[in-house]
């Protein structure tokens, strides 16, 4: 098999130069997270406070752990290590309440960051060749635009058509005969279910390969995907906090993802001891951010369950590979690649006078796609017997809802008393949606 | 000026019977009833011999229930009778929210209850009354 690489040098480093790269960079993002306050109080409680103080690695297990809250309660500052003014892109994805998290790109940061994506896009076996469909959302969420810069670094000619209107997607990649989408997998399958009634076959289209993420899925999806259209469909792995895209990628072999070393410390660790656990082991994915200096994150936990294989690649490259992602060790929903806490949902129920404060959140598919409803309790001393208001107030919870989690919920009324009540462990999320 | 007593009923098996339930263990008489449907849940109006005591009995139970003004009008039974009532709160600009109605007497007498926007209330009471036709006061409807 043809392996094409986009910095065959770095790809393919012997471990020992790897890690001497990693030293150097670990040492620099030291160095950038001192400046911040956040990160200057954290590393002082354990002894670091230059980069000399770091001699290895294994220095590393002294930090402690990143976790969202601490992004949350940064909020909006607290972690940004350069002025505003050289701040010259902002990203944000959604905090487990109202409060979001805010990620700053400084210049270099995202050209950096664009490299990766390059190289991730290279490794599929795509190329400058390529009419790339970017159909990931565009705006605060980094999917969008970091592919797209990813894809015209490599040259290939992006058609940035952003999130939604299936009828126009099809058309699109009809029209511009798209050779590559990037694309959720449950909104893959949708839009494969709607070429009948668009009047489109399979072979009216061009398509070869799709990146699919943003949302975990299993192997048996992407089979799925790859019979139905006809197409090599690649996993791939990112978040905001690093960077977003690219974290990891698959390559041409499609056994999972890559995880580029040379940009991020990946360490897999028992979630409750907090100890990393061997290659080859489940456990929580905790990544340091080596290549972003506007906002260094150092061991931040991604809750998300994983593995690293411990054999080689076939492809030659000596950066380790991430299984999918398996679960999650908190209570995070995915909704169409969307990620959704309940309590953000909860927060926003509980300042609706007119509901009771039993809720209840229920996923399902319709279809392809994944369907969000939430069901509140009518409030009996509010209610006044006319089904204007009624329907108003189900429309002001819709709107108060997808101001804070971006999509728009099913909303459901319910009479008094008839869902799980407030207090102890009532089960509040039901996810029905099959796992295949 | 009549009472209709609204009650908030979820779209599932059982649930209204729950409620006449309640009601005839309260001894309370129906008068006339009626559901607007509204998908996932349904809206129960009843017209009752003693609405206050309903109330209570529902919403002691917990029931999202709520009592409200409401024209009751003496419609006598014949054709034209119920466009010449349309026709009066039309001319005056009266939106009708819900209505309903039922026969007391075939051929003699009709009631037609109506809902309109709370502060056209009395406005529509003089219209009708106007229009020549009786508006049933509570104790005339619940002694019919």
């Amino acid at each position: 098999m043809d392996v094409p690489f986009w910095n065959k040098q770095v790809e393919t480093l012997d471990r020992a130069s790897l890690q001497a790269i990693q030293l150097e960079r670990f040492r620099e993002m030291v160095a950038w997270a001192l400046k911040t306050p956040f990160y200057g109080k954290k590393l002082a409680s354990v002894g670091i406070a230059s980069p000399d103080d770091v001699k290895s690695l294994r220095d590393l297990g002294r930090i402690p752990f990143t976790v969202k809250d601490d992004l949350r309660r940064g909020f909006p500052r607290g972690l940004l290590a350069v002025e505003m003014s050289e701040v010259v892109r902002i990203h944000s994805s959604s905090g487990t309440t109202g409060i979001p998290t805010v990620i700053y790109f400084a210049r270099d940061d995202l050209d950096r960051w664009t490299d990766l994506l390059a190289r991730s896009i290279t490794a599929t076996g795509a190329s400058a060749r390529d009419i790339f469909q970017n159909m990931m959302t565009y705006g605060l969420f980094t999917g969008g635009l970091g592919l797209h810069y990813g894809a015209e670094r490599v040259g290939m000619t992006v058609i940035p058509i952003g999130g939604g209107n299936t009828k126009r997607q099809i058309q699109t990649m009809k029209d511009f005969q798209t050779t590559v989408l990037h694309v959720t997998p449950s909104y893959l399958l949708h839009i494969h279910s709607q070429f009948e009634s668009e009047g489109v076959r399979p072979g009216d289209l061009a398509l070869t390969r799709a990146f699919i993420g943003a949302e975990p899925h299993s192997e048996n999806t992407r089979r799925k995907i790859e019979d139905l259209l006809g197409i090599q469909a690649f996993n791939s792995y990112g978040l905001s906090e690093l960077n977003g895209p690219g974290v990891a990628f698959e390559c041409v072999h499609r056994k999972d993802m890559h995880v580029w070393e040379d940009a991020y410390l990946i360490e897999i660790i028992d979630p409750k001891t907090g100890q990393n656990v061997e290659d080859g082991q489940e456990g929580e994915v905790v990544l340091t951010n080596l290549i972003r200096r506007a906002m260094p994150i150092l061991r931040y936990r991604t809750r998300d369950l994983a593995f690293l294989h411990p054999e080689p690649c076939e492809c030659g490259r000596t950066h380790r590979r991430l299984s999918r992602i398996l679960g999650r060790t908190d209570d995070m929903l995915i909704i169409n690649g969307v990620n959704v806490f309940p309590s953000q949902i909860e927060e926003k129920i509980m300042k609706v006078p007119e509901v009771a404060t039993n809720y209840l959140i229920h996923v399902d598919k319709k279809g392809a796609l994944d369907r969000l409803t939430v069901k509140v309790e009518i409030y009996p001393k509010l209610f006044l017997g006319e089904a204007a208001r009624l329907e108003a107030l189900r429309t002001r919870i819709r709107e108060e809802l997808r101001s804070s989690i971006v999509i728009s919920p099913n909303v459901e009324l319910h009479e008094p008393g008839s869902l799980p009540v407030s207090e102890g462990k009532a089960k509040r999320v039901i996810d029905e949606r099959p796992k295949d | 000026m009549a009472k209709q007593l609204t009650i908030f009923v979820e779209n599932r098996a059982g649930r209204l019977k729950t409620i006449t339930d309640n009601l005839r263990k309260s001894n309370i008489d129906i008068r006339a009833f009626t559901i607007q449907d509204r998908g996932d849940y349904g809206l129960l109006k009843l017209i009752v011999d003693k609405p206050n005591d309903a109330y209570l009995a529902l919403a002691n139970l917990g029931c999202a229930c709520a009592l409200k003004d409401i024209l009751a009008i003496s419609v006598p039974d014949q054709p034209g009778n119920f466009h010449r009532l349309t026709s009066a709160l039309a001319e005056h600009n009266v939106n009708v929210i819900d209505a309903y109605g039922f026969v007391l007497q075939p051929h003699n007498t009709g009631v037609c209850c109506m809902e309109v926007d709370q502060p056209q209330l009395m406005k529509a009471q003089e219209i009708v009354a106007e229009a020549g036709f009786t508006v049933l006061q509570d104790e005339e409807l619940y002694s019919l």
